[in-house]
Parts: structure tokens; sequence; C-alpha cells
């Protein structure tokens, strides 16, 4: 997605090839795939307490904007228009550049066993939807004492 | 998705920073990410549009040096304490990208719009570069 079609140095495009390596190399990668390139773009991570999902999608109107959790399926579906569309059809208006997506996603991504569905909060700020997935207490660690 | 990373040499001589590998620091001090964009032209003058996902206006740097326009900006999410990272897609919070502008854009009527993530940048042609109808006479 932020490819440059200015020309990058060595350093930078072997990083970007190990990255894919490793990731290619993954031995049980989930079933539903780890979608690369793909619009918009997401980071996960977690604490103890809870599953952090930060998806940038600057420029979606929320009101197209979906998230679903179902069965530890958590989806995240929109759609974005762009000024380029009304361009096209403009004679006037030439498209130099294009690399903006623009159009309907979805993306799919599997939580873990722990992660609580009665307690998720999204929030979208500059583009960016954070989403916060409680984990189950009784999946907590406990401190089991010994008397 | 994002993961094209550029870096830039601050010294005004050409030598390029080159980190050791290590596994999970930032290799580049100045390493930032290529924000996409739309370019569009019409009779008044470019539209640009660039993806800044999580940047705010106070995080937005855009610079227009004679022929060259940069935008530089910095995301700022919201990142509880102890996160681990498991799904990494978009590994830096800042983005860097140059332009050269030609000659007709008039850079000092540069206008710009950051809305939910999204820079919009509106350089108008100079009024003397505007197409102009020339009448044809007939002999």
């Amino acid at each position: 997605m932020y490819r440059s079609l200015f020309p990058r140095d060595v350093f930078a495009e072997m990083d970007r090839l190990q990255r894919e390596m490793q990731q290619a190399l993954d031995l049980s990668p989930t079933i539903r795939g780890v979608a690369r390139n793909g619009f918009p773009a997401i980071n996960v991570g977690g604490t103890p307490q809870t599953v952090e999902i930060y998806v940038f999608a600057p420029g979606v109107d929320p009101a197209t904007l979906e998230v679903q959790l179902e069965r530890g399926l958590l989806t995240i579906a929109g759609e974005r228009k762009s000024a380029l569309a009304d361009a096209e059809a403009d004679a006037k208006v030439t498209a130099h550049i294009h690399e903006r997506f623009d159009g309907r996603f979805r993306r799919v991504l599997t939580l873990p066993d722990d992660a609580d569905p009665e307690a998720v909060e999204a929030r979208l700020r500059d583009g960016v939807l954070h989403i916060t997935v409680q984990r189950r207490a009784s999946a907590q660690p406990r401190r089991i004492a010994i008397h | 998705m994002r993961n094209d990373v550029q870096t830039t040499s601050r010294s005004p001589a050409t030598t390029r920073q080159s980190g050791t590998p290590a596994a999970d620091q930032p290799r580049y001090g100045d390493a930032s990410l290529t924000p996409p964009v739309d370019v569009l032209e019409d009779a008044g003058g470019i539209t640009l549009y660039a993806d800044l996902p999580g940047v705010s206006r106070e995080q937005l740097n855009l610079q227009v040096e004679s022929d060259t326009l940069t935008i530089e900006a910095e995301s700022n999410l919201s990142v509880p304490a102890g996160l681990t990272s498991s799904h990494t897609e978009v590994g830096l919070a800042r983005f860097r990208r140059v332009f050269t502008l030609s000659k007709e854009l008039d850079t000092e009527r540069v206008s710009a719009e950051l809305a939910q993530g999204v820079l919009k940048l509106r350089i108008p042609k100079a009024r003397h570069a505007q197409p102009r109808r020339i009448e044809v006479q007939v002999a």
C-alpha cells in the first residue's frame, strides 16, 4: 500500500524482502491467512487484559464502516469513495497519480479464544479505527496460593 | 501494506545511515513510510490527496521550497502500556514524501486541509500560466 514510486535504497529493499520471507515461512498461519497489502492496513497486538487492533482507514465515511464480531471472527468492512471517480467523468480533470485505494473493502481476522465478544470498544480518530477487545477474565492467569 | 521504508539523510553529505540488523529496533533513525497519494490536475491547478492515518494538524509539517514540496507527518496512536505486537502492517509512525513542483504552480497560494487522516492540498497555477483561449483571426 505505501509503496513508493521513487527509488529506494538497498537496505530498505532488503528489509522488506526479509520481512516478507519471514511471513512466508510461518509454519502455521491461520486458515484465513494473513492478507498482505490490503486496504485497510491492520496492526494487531495485545496486553494481558486485552486484544488491540488498529485499522488504518483514513477518509472512510464512518456511516459505511461496519465492525462485527461473531464466533471469534472480527470483520471490518466499509467503503471509501475518492475524488477520482468524479475526475474520470470530467474531461477537464486529469488523474496523474492514483495510488490510494477506493471502493469497498472487507478484512477478516480471527481473534484468540479468550477474546470476549461482549466487551468490545471501537474508536475512530484521524482515520485510525482502534478496536479493543477484552480477554475473558477466567482466562487470565491466576496465582494459586499454597497453604 | 505500507511496508516500504525510506531513509533520509539529514546531513548535507550524501552518506546514508546503515543500521546493523537488530530484531525489533527501528533500524534507521529517520525511517519513514511513504504515504500513497492521488494527484489530479485541472485547468486551475493541482489537487493532491495523501493518506496520513493517525495524523492530526499539530503533527503535520508541509514545506514548499522553490520547486520542492515536502510532506512530513507523525502519527499518534493511543497505545496501552505493555502492548506486544503480533501482526504489524504499519511499522512506523512517521510519513514522508517529497515532490518536485513545476514552474507554473503558484507556491504562494497553496492551501491544505486535513480531515480523518486525509490531507488535501490544493496548488493553484500561477495566473499567467492558466490556459487562455487565443482568438483566431481569419484573414
